[in-house]
């Protein structure tokens, strides 16, 4: 008996309860099950700073086919407690025929929860829990919610004994007990939320994080060498490269702050080995002085910034796209450098390379704008392809002759000699310098210097990896967003070719140098485009405004964070629109 | 790897020193091309990293590998190229405000980090590329345009500063004595984790007080010691202008380094395989 908002496609859950509590390891091993089953889905955490004690909750989609973004709406939720539940009660509404689970034990629901047009079910979780020697509440919330969406028990158990397995057997079997407990609990309930079999089980599918997988696609560009400072939600990606790393024959320094972090990864790579740190926005600020060093001695890096609310030290926690000026304008003086965003999760993997590649074919900082939304963010997805990028940085070649390490070249791109090789030394430097790098005061110098590195932009193949088109080339009304808002976006479109005017989805990767002729060409016969952003003030509305003419009706939906634009508000911008 | 007759001319480079005359850099210039030619190493294996100033010039008036990155982070630049490339000789080379002001926080932690490798502070107790300000090592009652009648500010005191922070290897030298100089800068290359040598260098653009340094500094009149209490206790009695290895320490040097293989990932990738 299935609610009438429920599509057997698609199922959605909250877990919530105190920090400490155990929800997001509950939201973890459901995922993870899914994953063993086959199916495809999400996780994003809703999580307070406090370590214990604040709220949080495991946000969980799971589907038959990729998920790409979190539903604005929950079939289920699942509260072990409510306590500090207020702060996020709104951000996890429960969908009209939804069912929401609690312990009697731990109060009345919010009103906000009373008020949704949902079924409420109590259900004794503590005691359940106490009924175990050693159990948890979490566990009982795992059974409860895996019986509810039809997750196959043997997957479930398979996941609980690989992640209990090394606390010992025990504790695998409490784990066991209490989730056999919160299955025979739901039972009782008479609702199920079935999710339709997979569509093929025997494919392997990946579970990662976007700030593994930015992570992961750097080491396979090439990175050896990291340096950072721990910074919310960036830190992640430090924990991940730490012994991935190590495993490689690299290492990762941890640094005394943001300006020791960006210059020991500019000494690493000017030795040779592709180097990466990874911040948020407030390391990215005090980051800007150096990434001009490494764009005028041309010293290829990456530098992820994994964006947060701002500005100051704003929501640490929450999600924004609020760097995008910073990162392409936060340099002093005309400093040629690139700026890429992963168009979601999965496209973290895929950025992290293109990233290194282009650091290092360009000589040149690379700064990766993710977010918290996709950063933190766990998915289920199929096994990623393995893109192999001819990543080389020019080399030098001793033939005997005076070495100009910033010599003219048609592409731009000088060879880069590494020390250890006779005859390359050079001196690199942030001050003015002639070819051969000498500092050096003189007008031509600057100018033949300053030509050069915009030249090194201006020759690059980016390919078609500057962004996404979806949809018919015909359409004329145009979503154009960028980054981590893709998924919602393109999830938009699905409802609007339901109900809706025909549109299509541009979405960009490449943000600076920005595409002009790509983003022109794609815009050709559009008559209506929206922006959709995650900036109070519309910095990529502005920055695309830069860049090319925009002769269409333009209608943008662009707010702060940390409520994420979702798909349902984007589609509804279009099916609203009013001609201006 | 080691390669016999090297000369210092062989680590000097074709670029004329902007420096004043009377720099005293330029005597740290020439002490520090005898200490490699000595070290025997080939120019193209020894790296000098520097910051910003007049002193942080000296890159490229060497025949090695250099970098002259922003104010302050010549330590961190240094620290990376190290432990990405632990194969090669890596020498840092900074002033007092370069060093001490805003790049104080990058000393302290460089000398905790304990990584191979040596610094050298050209100590002239004043910013002379911005014309006479005072600098964490000026006296506090030294008279200057931005801070008249002095800053009355305490004088940092770079040596208990590094002993306090861990340095593995402490030494003050005067640059007028070369050879003195180059000693121990041979020294604190070949001192295995973290080496610091405070010179003292002349302006005397600025401070034409300081030319009166060659008649008042003098050997120290304790020898050198690996216990850091002894050291410590020198220090309370320091005048500034005593010379010579003050501290030659044994702690093992910074662990993390990088190899020169490309390892290989497919475990990486299958660790995410559910």
């Amino acid at each position: 008996m299935n609610a009438p908002s429920h599509d057997s496609s698609n199922v959605s859950f909250a877990v919530v309860g105190t920090g400490g509590a155990g929800a997001i390891t509950a939201g973890s091993i459901l995922l993870e099950a899914a994953g063993k089953t086959g199916w495809y889905g999400l996780l994003n955490r809703s999580v307070g700073p406090q370590i214990r004690g604040g709220e949080a909750a495991a946000l969980v989609r799971v589907s038959t086919k990729s998920a790409v973004c979190m539903s604005r709406k929950f079939n289920i939720l699942v509260a072990i407690d409510w306590k500090n539940a207020d702060r996020f009660v709104n951000v996890m509404p429960v969908a009209s025929g939804g069912l929401v689970v609690c312990d009697p034990a731990a109060g009345d629901p919010p009103q906000a929860v009373l008020d949704m047009d949902c079924t409420i079910v109590k259900c004794r979780i503590g005691e359940l829990a106490g009924s175990v020697k050693g159990g948890r509440e979490n566990m009982i919330a795992v059974g409860i919610v895996a019986h509810l969406i039809g997750l196959p028990m043997n997957d479930v158990m398979k996941i609980v004994q690989s992640k209990l397995g090394k606390k010992g057997e025990q504790a695998v079997e409490i784990g066991r007990a209490c989730i056999n407990a919160g299955v025979q609990a739901a039972v009782e309930f008479g609702k199920t939320y079935l999710l339709s079999p997979p569509q093929d089980s025997s494919k392997d599918h990946w579970l990662i994080t976007g700030n593994e997988a930015v992570g992961l696609g750097a080491i396979r560009g090439g990175v050896r060498f990291a340096a950072a400072y721990p910074i919310t939600p960036a830190t992640e990606v430090l924990e991940y490269l730490t012994p991935a790393l190590v495993s490689i024959g690299g290492a990762l320094v941890q640094a005394e702050d943001e300006l020791a972090s960006i210059n020991m990864i500019i000494g690493a790579s000017f030795g040779g080995r592709p180097s990466i740190t990874a911040t948020s926005g407030p390391g990215l600020s005090l980051m800007m002085e150096s990434l001009g060093l490494a764009a005028a001695s041309e010293t290829p890096i990456v530098v992820v910034d994994v964006m947060r609310v701002g500005p100051s030290t704003g929501i640490a926690t929450k999600s924004e796209q609020s760097d995008l000026n910073i990162a392409v304008y936060g340099f002093h003086g005309d400093a040629d450098h690139v700026v890429i965003a992963p168009l979601g999760v999965a496209d973290c993997l895929f950025a992290g390379q293109w990233a290194v590649h282009i650091a290092e074919t360009l000589q040149t900082p690379v700064i990766v704008l993710s977010d918290q939304s996709i950063g933190q963010a766990r998915v289920l997805i199929d096994t990623p392809a393995n893109v192999s990028f001819l990543t080389q940085r020019k080399p030098f070649v001793n033939t005997g002759e005076e070495y100009k390490r910033y010599g003219l070249t048609a592409d731009g791109v000088s060879p880069m000699a590494i020390p250890g090789q006779m005859g390359g030394q050079y001196t690199a430097d942030g001050l003015t310098h002639s070819q051969r790098g000498t500092p050096s005061s003189s007008s031509r110098d600057q100018h033949e210097q300053m030509d050069k590195r915009c030249n090194k932009m201006d020759e690059f193949d980016f390919g078609d990896y500057w962004g996404l088109c979806e949809g018919d080339i015909e359409n004329d009304t145009v979503i154009l967003t960028w980054g981590s808002l893709t998924g919602a976006a393109h999830e938009a479109l699905e409802l609007l070719e339901e109900n809706g005017p025909p549109t299509r989805l541009v979405s960009l990767r490449q943000i600076s140098p920005f595409p002009i002729e790509a983003v022109k060409n794609v815009l050709k016969g559009a008559e209506r485009v929206l922006f959709v952003e995650q900036s109070y003030s519309g910095q990529f509305y502005r920055h695309v405004r830069s860049n090319i003419d925009l002769p269409f009706d333009i209608h943008k939906l662009n707010r702060e964070g940390p409520n994420v634009i979702g798909p349902e508000e984007i589609a509804n911008k279009i099916r609203d629109w009013k001609d201006q | 790897m080691n390669a016999p007759n090297l000369k210092a001319s062989n680590f000097k480079s074709d670029i004329t020193p902007i420096w004043c005359p009377g720099c005293g850099d330029f005597h740290v210039l020439m002490s520090i091309t005898k200490a490699l030619a000595k070290l025997g190493r080939p120019p193209e294996d020894v790296a000098v990293i520097s910051g910003i100033g007049c002193s942080s010039r000296i890159p490229a008036y060497t025949n090695c590998y250099g970098f002259h990155g922003v104010h302050g982070r010549s330590l961190a630049v240094a620290a990376g190229l190290k432990v990405a490339r632990p194969d090669l000789t890596v020498v840092a080379m900074s002033g007092d405000g370069d060093g001490f002001s805003i790049g104080g926080n990058h000393f302290m932690h460089a000398c905790r980090r304990n990584v191979d490798m040596t610094y050298i502070v050209m100590d002239n107790r004043v910013y002379g590329m911005t014309k006479g300000q005072p600098s964490p090592t000026t006296e506090s009652d030294w008279d200057s345009a931005i801070s008249p009648g002095g800053t009355g500010v305490s004088v940092f005191h770079p040596l208990v500063v590094a002993l306090a922070s861990g340095a593995n290897f402490v030494a003050r030298e005067f640059s007028g004595n070369i050879k003195a100089c180059t000693e121990t800068i041979l020294d604190a290359i070949n001192h295995p984790g973290f080496s610091f040598v405070e010179i003292l260098s002349p302006c005397v653009t600025f401070r034409p007080d300081e030319k009166e340094w060659k008649n008042q500094v003098h050997t120290a009149s304790v020898p050198e010691t690996d216990d850091p209490a002894r050291a410590a206790r020198r220090l309370m009695t320091d005048d500034g202008m005593n010379t010579g290895v003050l501290y030659r320490g044994n702690r093992e040097p910074y662990f993390a380094s990088v190899s020169d293989e490309r390892g290989d990932i497919s475990a990486l990738e299958h660790a995410f395989v559910v």
